[in-house]
């Protein structure tokens, strides 16, 4: 069980049966008073957020989450798939849990998934991908000057932004965390 | 890899401010005819309280106050006396707490609470000039003028203003403090510095009781922007009262399952020569934060606990 001193920002708590994360934490001591520990709640299933204050006595269940190595399978349009590398075990989660992710998933890619229980309440991607660029323009010649980036599409469907000497068929890294170009990747 | 740290530099300018306020503070206080005195950080008995947590060090403590050292300077007659010290308390990390911070105490002879409170609006307005700051400070981004009245309410007036019920009743109910962080607190000292006067005695067990009203304790807080800067008041000096009052929080303490101090005797033994007398402790960070409009403590020290 957590004390009230242990709270801080980015800790995870059972309230109400379910997991919540304190994204915002305020400590409070009134002169000669007890210490008041308030924080911003976010429910991890829901995503409401909401504000609660604590004091020095109340304790806390620590939420009971666990990350599963996982490996992207397929999508079928309405659920993602995901496979346990080591039991085999498949999960579905939804388009919205997914969330912005989907942008990278490739096949087999190595993934983390939060589990609450037995369910899948948040994804974690590695920091860098290597994927294909399958549609841009074709590399400008000369006029550099002007054509410094420009759109290109990747194995995903995604869009991003890159170098102009990029050509479709290229490997290139990008950064899951920002969505941004990083390098030409030889393959 | 460089080796210079970078993060440390930058606090230069508020690092360079914090000293001429220092320098300020003496000269305030030298000039009103107080003498600065140190004594021990670490000591055999820190003054009881409930919510006060002193760390062990070696076979005794480290201060969570110079209070009761002063006390004794004044009980010797040393007339008025300042000090400016490093202050302990255990578990009180945030935004406007260390667990190691700096403290200015300041302690009056032959005086009450409201001599403290000329004090304080005297000493914030000499820094500020020493500054070449144009009487008004930046906390947390609001501007607070300092010249002007300051605003000043008792904390009954305060609780019926803000909290939704009387300050008895949120003794009572033991919401007083989460009233004071949540709704009271957030109200004080808006445009002006605000002085929070007379707390309930439960509250005020340091401090003389008002003469002709027994339920309140000449003891007041100074506030800006909901920031709470010093904490002062009329002394106890009945030896019998102040035993009583501390074995009141020691048994508090062990009954929340903390650490019990062993009574303060030389200092109870040595209080009946302690003429009438005012004290407050002001917190020297926050002083410091209010002249460089830092967000932070972190901003204004040289290094915290995790930086070390």
């Amino acid at each position: 069980m957590y004390k009230a001193s242990d709270l801080k920002k980015g800790l995870k708590i059972e309230l109400d049966g379910e997991p919540h994360i304190i994204f915002g934490f305020e400590f409070s001591k009134p002169g000669k008073g007890q210490a008041i520990y308030k924080c911003r709640l976010r429910n991890m299933i829901t995503g409401t957020q909401f504000d609660r204050s604590y004091r020095s006595g109340d304790s806390f269940k620590p939420a009971a989450l666990e990350e599963r190595d996982m490996q992207y399978l397929y999508n079928d349009g309405t659920f993602y798939t995901f496979m346990d590398v080591k039991t085999y075990d498949q999960i579905n989660m939804t388009e919205t849990q997914v969330g912005d992710a989907k942008d990278y998933l490739l096949d087999n890619l190595d993934v983390q998934i939060l589990m609450w229980g037995e369910k899948p309440i948040g994804l974690t991607l590695p920091n860098f991908i290597n994927v294909r660029v399958v549609k841009t323009e074709p590399a400008a010649r000369g006029d550099t000057a002007t054509n410094v980036t420009k759109p290109v599409t990747i194995q995903t469907g995604y869009t991003l932004q890159g170098p102009s000497f990029i050509e479709e068929g290229e490997l290139i890294q990008v950064d899951t965390r920002t969505g941004e170009y990083v390098t030409r990747v030889k393959g | 890899m460089t080796c210079f740290n970078a993060s440390l530099a930058a606090k230069r300018e508020a690092l360079v401010t914090r000293a001429r306020i220092v320098q300020s503070i003496r000269a305030f206080f030298v000039g009103g005819g107080f003498l600065e005195v140190e004594t021990p950080v670490l000591i055999p008995a820190p003054a009881p309280e409930v919510n006060i947590d002193a760390p062990r060090s070696g076979g005794g403590y480290l201060q969570t106050s110079p209070e009761l050292a002063m006390k004794r300077l004044l009980a010797a007659g040393y007339g008025n006396v300042f000090q400016l010290c490093r202050c302990f308390r255990s578990e009180e990390r945030g935004r406007r707490h260390l667990p190691e911070f700096a403290m200015l105490e300041w302690y009056r002879s032959n005086a009450d609470y409201n001599a403290l409170m000329t004090d304080a609006r005297g000493l914030l307005n000499h820094v500020a000039t020493e500054l070449g700051l144009d009487e008004s400070v930046e906390v947390f981004g609001r501007k607070i003028a300092l010249a002007q009245p300051w605003e000043e309410l008792t904390v009954e007036e305060a609780f019926e203003r803000y909290a939704g019920m009387s300050a008895g009743e949120a003794i009572e109910k033991g919401v007083f403090d989460l009233l004071m962080v949540e709704r009271v607190e957030p109200n004080l000292g808006l445009s002006s510095p605000c002085i929070l006067r007379d707390y309930p005695a439960p509250l005020a067990s340091l401090a003389r009781l008002k003469p002709g009203n027994p339920k309140v304790g000449e003891r007041f807080e100074l506030y800006l922007n909901g920031l709470e800067l010093a904490n002062g008041y009329s002394e106890l000096t009945d030896p019998d009262e102040q035993r009583a009052r501390f074995t009141d929080e020691i048994l508090a303490r062990r009954a929340a399952g903390k650490e019990v101090y062993p009574m303060p005797e030389r200092f109870l033994a040595e209080l009946p020569a302690m003429p009438p007398a005012a004290g407050i402790a002001l917190g020297l960070d926050r002083l410091v934060m209010i002249f460089t409009g830092a967000c932070s403590i972190d901003e204004v020290v040289a290094f915290t606990p995790e930086e070390l």
